[in-house]
């Protein structure tokens, strides 16, 4: 390794470590406790932890077919389908709220359908944080999953139809396990990025306290009465964030392989 | 269960023709260089590979009748053990040898009764509660090998099956692949692809030689392997083929005579063994000459054929005294020129021991 290269990497490592130390130098330490265990902190709070942990979920649930169906099957479409996931890695969170409102709003054709039919009104509910942290958070895990699948190729699968698996017990008993260690690592990013999703929560689900207003909305809110407990918030939503990833990543990464 | 196979396949510029018969209870070999269309051949059979025509049957049951039926490779009945053992790494070696039978609806328990049998059938008992990553090269293979069996399948698969292991482990997998093809064999047909003569002479009953993806020559395996009829044949398996019983330190022929040589580990004394050694390792002495030196293998003979063999020229014997019938010598033209060989001249032949290998073969 080149040494020259430790001169831009600790330039990044101040870059991600610097602005969180500002935060920590700014953070009124007397009020912390009181700030952090308010009514309303907590309710937010708890509304992040319940509504990434179900769209990671729902992640887990359509992201490993989404991820197996690109990885395994052929074709153009299915490459052009390759892209597209791609698209709310890329799209500002708050046009992907926005396309989200025009979908199941009252004047969405998805949204008008479920009114009238089943008289199911999304938006502005935790279901729609739900979604919302859900379009934002899927496509690192489908990502992950296919890099993971495309690498290990199908030379398992194959030896294990040749032993008489059914495709379905392939994917039970071989595909799904060998893709637990990217599975895990995938699940803890979306549910991180799930955490820290605003700008489409806040389009299309809006800012209601315990219902739609998870942390980081609950921060933007709290920024431009109250700074000090914005920051003692940001500070807890770091503290949360790093917990995930320390404890959580490494084992899924490194859990069932060893 | 008699395998018949009849199928064509083109892959670009790539065609694959071929017609076979495999006798249940017996083992073809397929050999040929890399790029010969074997693998396609065996991916056809495993049903991992459609075939543009043609059928495969199995005991009279259609597996492929292209381009209509296709039986997909879990519905075979067939095992495939690869270069690579291919264990599932998060199995544990029993579960993986029990993976065949619990697929086809055994309990766990059961399954796993069936796997250790196995495991013990390849003296692999001792891993059976181990994690593939924990095993050497060989002891994987031996386990691979029972996983592909545990499923009794109609039809074996082997794809060269040693090619990935290294000396010290192959011979020890020859000798247990020879002796599973044979013990366990009952009914099943056997299909072992492979580039490495040795094998097909070791475990095969049969050969079929495969160029270009066509069939060039087919027949038992000491007959193509020691007489090869085309040169194609003759250049990637001209050996020295001498059948007889195997003794302590070598050979001895249906004549009587004794040749010295170096047994492989799984030769045992009394039984069907080759001496086998390349025509390059076969010295050619004027028949006048004093016999003299090193070598333990001497043997008049009487020159038949020679014939330009790329950079050399390859020589063949009549009538030599019992087992010299036949064999080949590869010599310089200098040397032709030097010593006046020419058809019907009496010479002598000379093998060190050390350049003849002693394997045990199937008993015919």
């Amino acid at each position: 390794m080149p040494r020259v290269l430790w001169f831009p990497a600790a330039l990044a490592l101040a870059l991600v470590l610097l602005p969180v130390a500002g935060l920590l130098v700014r953070t009124d330490y007397a009020r912390l406790p009181e700030l952090i265990t308010s009514p309303a902190s907590l309710n937010a709070l708890r509304l992040s932890l319940v509504t990434a942990l179900l769209s990671t979920v729902l992640c887990v649930l359509l992201g490993v077919p989404l991820a197996v169906v690109l990885a395994r099957a052929g074709g153009r479409a299915v490459r052009l389908l390759r892209a597209v996931v791609l698209l709310p890695l890329v799209l500002p969170p708050v046009v992907g709220g926005l396309a989200l409102l025009f979908l199941l709003g009252r004047n969405g054709f998805l949204g008008y359908l479920l009114d009238v039919v089943a008289g199911v009104r999304v938006p502005f509910t935790t279901a729609a944080v739900v979604v919302a942290q859900t379009f934002v958070a899927m496509p690192f895990l489908v990502v992950s999953l296919e890099g993971a699948l495309r690498g290990a190729g199908d030379r398992f699968e194959r030896v294990a139809a040749t032993l008489g698996a059914r495709p379905w017990t392939v994917f039970r008993r071989v595909t799904v396990p060998l893709l637990l260690p990217a599975l895990g690592s995938g699940a803890v990013l979306s549910f991180a990025r799930a955490l820290g999703e605003f700008g489409a929560t806040i389009t299309f689900a809006g800012s209601l306290e315990g219902v739609t207003r998870t942390l980081p909305v609950e921060i933007y809110q709290r920024a431009e009465t109250d700074v000090d407990s914005a920051v003692a918030l940001a500070l807890l939503l770091i503290v949360v964030a790093v917990v995930v990833i320390a404890v959580a990543r490494p084992r899924a990464l490194e859990g069932v392989r060893s | 269960m008699t395998l018949h196979v009849d199928l064509a396949l083109r892959r670009g510029r790539f065609a694959l023709e071929v017609a076979l018969d495999v006798p249940a209870g017996t083992v073809l070999a397929v050999l040929g260089p890399n790029g010969s269309g074997k693998s396609t051949l065996l991916g056809c059979l495993a049903g991992l590979l459609v075939p543009d025509h043609g059928t495969v049957t199995l005991g009279g049951r259609t597996l492929t009748s292209a381009p209509r039926v296709h039986l997909p490779p879990h519905a075979r009945g067939t095992g495939l053990l690869a270069q690579d053992p291919l264990l599932f790494p998060h199995l544990s070696v029993v579960d993986n040898v029990a993976f065949a039978p619990r697929s086809r609806g055994a309990t766990t328990a059961a399954a796993r009764a069936i796997g250790r049998r196995w495991l013990a059938e390849v003296d692999a008992a001792e891993f059976a509660g181990r994690r593939p990553g924990s095993l050497s090269g060989g002891q994987a293979q031996r386990v691979a090998l029972a996983r592909a069996l545990a499923g009794e399948p109609d039809l074996l698969l082997l794809d060269e099956p040693l090619a990935a292991l290294d000396v010290d482990a192959a011979p020890a997998i020859r000798g247990l692949l020879r002796r599973v093809l044979r013990t366990a064999g009952g009914n099943r047909a056997t299909v072992l692809v492979t580039h490495d003569p040795l094998d097909a002479l070791t475990l095969a009953d049969r050969v079929a030689v495969l160029a270009a993806g066509r069939v060039v020559e087919s027949g038992p395996t000491r007959d193509v392997l020691g007489a090869p009829r085309t040169p194609f044949t003759a250049r990637i398996a001209g050996l020295n083929l001498v059948a007889g019983t195997a003794t302590a330190r070598g050979l001895r022929t249906a004549s009587g005579r004794s040749i010295s040589g170096l047994p492989a580990p799984d030769v045992v004394e009394g039984e069907p063994a080759v001496a086998v050694f390349a025509p390059g390792s076969v010295a050619v002495y004027p028949a006048s000459a004093p016999q003299a030196g090193s070598p333990r293998n001497t043997v008049a003979a009487t020159v038949a054929t020679l014939e330009p063999h790329g950079p050399v020229v390859r020589l063949r014997t009549v009538d030599g005294d019992g087992w010299a019938d036949g064999l080949a010598a590869d010599l310089t033209p200098t040397a032709i020129a030097e010593l006046g060989l020419e058809p019907g001249v009496a010479i002598r032949l000379a093998v060190k021991a050390t350049a003849v290998a002693i394997h045990p073969v199937p008993g015919q």
